[in-house]
């Protein structure tokens, strides 16, 4: 018994050191192209098990915010994607590969993505996944789209993310699991027209934010479109808490709803300091009013209604809340974690056509392979959605529509 | 005219506020010549006190307000004798420098222990009342009758009570007041405690109008009391009053026009105008350096 241990032993120990030289000639070869790290880099390379092929793992970047002041997006974003990623490793990988993530936190900073990303590269990264809210995806597409890296967001929503706005060019390397700002601001004064029977809106947004403004803005377009009369305009600066000025002079228009494209946070405050300004509309919003039954009294939220990826309690997305329970030891926080699931699934399709099709990691022809497979991709099964692309890489899906009540996040239809 | 005066009062809601920290500095200045910049932080360790005990402890709000009042007094004294006692001698900037140190440690330490993200609760107070077109909420009406009525007891202890005379007299000159028989380490701590206090107080407001608790929240509204306090003249009491009010209600009218982005602008331009033109404030002495 003792000898045979001691043989496996060294077979084990003889495996690992070929492994290793193994990663180590592999990793020589992938920096070949971007000669730029020293030789010394190399070996501490290999060591750390992050050689591109061979060695039996595919590298790729998870960029979130898991730190500061919208982490409740970005933690749900990294656990969803961490659980789809562990459970393909569990199941064999890709190929037969392992998935290596590299986890970065970029505090919802624009700097700090590229930085982290430039830090992955460095590191043989052949896909990104991140970052999480719109202005520091747009910075990171920037630098992704200038190396034709495949870069899936979970959740930046802002039509700047994968088109630039200047020059209507699309970045072709660039998806997304969620679906765009416009699309959420036209659904909701669709909604609020239709369904609620407005005649009179008001809207709310933050300044200087994309997500914000855009969402705002395709809300009062459509609403012109549609004769829902946008009776108030206000708006609100980053940082600031103070809504009562702004509120008091929507409510004393008195609109039939109020549409405010914000996030959770500042959404509480507002509908809390409407209340207390005598506004009695119906609060609207967008996918940022994710979980913000926490951030305001039930009472004060009651009716409020949003528009979101993702529909709690559905069939399709049972099995995948169940497997968050038992892994984060907490029910699914938002939206997020669904679809940051639906991107890793996305992206590890592109990853599988192009090992399928036997092309080495970090090449030209590897990256393009990735992402002509996800362009093409026709109807694939999520658990928010199937997902189709169109022609600027934004996915073809419905809106869930999530009403407050009791205090509570309930799913109402699928609009 | 109802929406005038509705802004009114949300001008006045959230000046009782800056009003109230803005004492806070004053008197920490006039006495020590400190500007306390860890001052906005207290309210901050106030608000989550407040916070967990009524939401983790589900304490009734009553002893909730009273807890987070002692705990930020406990806290001022305590940074007054860990960080500044020791450096009374020292020049000026090591104790101004100390401050933005402990206010520092307060924010991260609170991060670290707190987490980043943003606590709410539930309001203290809700609901409000309309009559003839003037909306005011509950707690609106609460705050500015609490920080008045906060403003005259402060008022009366530092004008008719020993421990009020004593603490003049320091801020007056440390030297005289110590050879008098005034026990110097006694009156600076008492000013920090009632100046902390009035932090507890402000943060209670605070969570009225705004019922969140984030490590950060104390910076930007302490930053807003320090121009409250410069503009009504830092070191006098009714000048803290005055100043904080009159930012408050800037802050509201700049909104109320719909130029909302702009406030804080307004409010740090208010600052420099203070310095260039009145650099003593509405209210401040000028003080006569003798040689």
């Amino acid at each position: 018994m003792k000898k045979l241990a001691k043989i496996l032993c060294l077979v084990l120990a003889l495996s690992m050191l070929i492994a290793c030289m193994a990663g180590c000639a592999s990793s020589n070869q992938a920096g070949k192209p971007a000669d730029e790290t020293p030789a010394a880099d190399a070996p501490a390379q290999a060591a750390d098990g992050t050689s591109g092929e061979e060695g039996g793992e595919i590298v790729i970047a998870l960029i979130t915010n898991t730190t500061g002041d919208y982490a409740q997006y970005g933690i749900p974003v990294h656990n969803g994607a961490m659980l789809y990623i562990d459970q393909l490793n569990e199941a064999g990988g890709i190929s037969g590969k392992q998935i290596k993530v590299l986890e970065y936190d970029d505090k919802a900073d624009g700097v700090e993505s590229v930085n982290a990303f430039n830090l992955a590269c460095d590191k043989g990264i052949t896909a990104v996944i991140g970052s999480v809210l719109t202005g520091a995806t747009i910075a990171l597409s920037d630098a992704t789209y200038e190396v034709n890296m495949p870069q899936i967001t979970a959740s930046a929503t802002a039509a700047g993310v994968t088109v630039m706005e200047d020059t209507g060019e699309v970045r072709t390397n660039v998806f997304r699991s969620c679906f765009i700002d416009p699309f959420q601001g036209e659904k909701m004064a669709d909604y609020a027209y239709n369904v609620v029977g407005a005649k009179t809106a008001a809207v709310f947004y933050q300044t200087g934010n994309d997500y914000s403004e855009g969402v705002m803005q395709a809300f009062v377009d459509k609403a012109g479109e549609l004769g829902l009369e946008i009776v108030a305009s206000e708006a609100f600066a980053e940082g600031d808490k103070d809504y009562k000025a702004q509120m008091t002079n929507i409510a004393a228009k008195n609109p039939d709803v109020v549409f405010a494209p914000i996030y959770y946070g500042e959404a509480g405050l507002a509908v809390t300091q409407g209340r207390q300004a005598g506004l009695t509309a119906k609060f609207l919003g967008g996918d940022g009013f994710g979980s913000i039954k926490d951030y305001a009294s039930a009472e004060d939220l009651e009716g409020t209604v949003y528009c979101s990826g993702y529909a709690p309690g559905t069939e399709s997305v049972a099995q995948f809340e169940a497997d968050y329970q038992t892994v984060y030891g907490e029910p699914v926080p938002n939206m997020f974690a669904p679809l940051a699931y639906d991107a890793a699934m996305i992206m590890c399709e592109g990853l599988k056509a192009a090992e399928e099709a036997g092309l080495t990691a970090g090449t030209e022809e590897y990256k393009q392979a990735v992402i002509d497979a996800i362009k093409n991709m026709n109807n694939v099964e999520g658990i928010t959605g199937t997902y189709s692309f169109d022609e600027f890489n934004n996915p073809i899906k419905s809106a869930a529509i999530i009403e407050l009540t009791g205090g509570e996040e309930v799913f109402k239809e699928m609009y | 005219m109802s929406l005038f005066f509705s802004q009114l009062f949300n001008g006045l809601q959230t000046g009782s506020v800056f009003a109230l920290v803005a004492l806070g500095y004053s008197m920490v200045y006039g006495i020590i010549l400190l500007l306390n910049f860890a001052h906005g932080d207290i309210i901050m360790v106030g608000a989550y006190t407040a916070f967990y005990a009524m939401t983790t402890f589900h304490l009734h709000p009553i002893f909730s307000v009273v807890l987070a009042i002692l705990v930020s007094t406990a806290l001022g004294v305590m940074i007054e004798k860990v960080a500044y006692t020791p450096l009374r001698q020292a020049p000026r900037l090591s104790l101004l420098i100390t401050a933005i140190g402990i206010s520092f440690l307060l924010e991260n330490g609170a991060q670290l222990l707190f987490g980043a993200d943003t606590k709410s609760m539930d309001p203290i107070i809700t609901g409000s009342v309309t009559f003839s077109g003037i909306t005011i909420s509950y707690a609106a009406m609460m705050t500015i009758v609490v920080s008045i009525v906060v403003m005259l007891l402060l008022t009366l202890l530092v004008q008719k009570t020993r421990l009020g005379k004593a603490m003049r007299a320091v801020s007056e000159d440390m030297g005289a007041a110590q050879l008098m028989g005034i026990s110097l380490n006694k009156t600076i701590s008492f000013t920090f405690a009632v100046g902390s206090a009035l932090a507890g107080i402000g943060s209670i407001l605070y969570l009225c109008a705004y019922p969140q608790a984030s490590p950060t929240m104390g910076s930007m509204l302490g930053l807003k009391a320090f121009v409250a306090a410069v503009l009504g003249g830092i070191g006098s009491i009714p000048g803290a009053m005055i100043g904080g009010f009159a930012i408050g209600l800037l802050e509201a009218l700049v909104s109320a026009v719909g130029l909302s982005v702009w406030k804080d602008g307004v409010v740090f331009a208010i600052l420099i105008v203070v310095l260039l033109v009145r650099p003593t404030g509405i209210l401040g002495r000028k003080v006569m350096e003798k040689v």
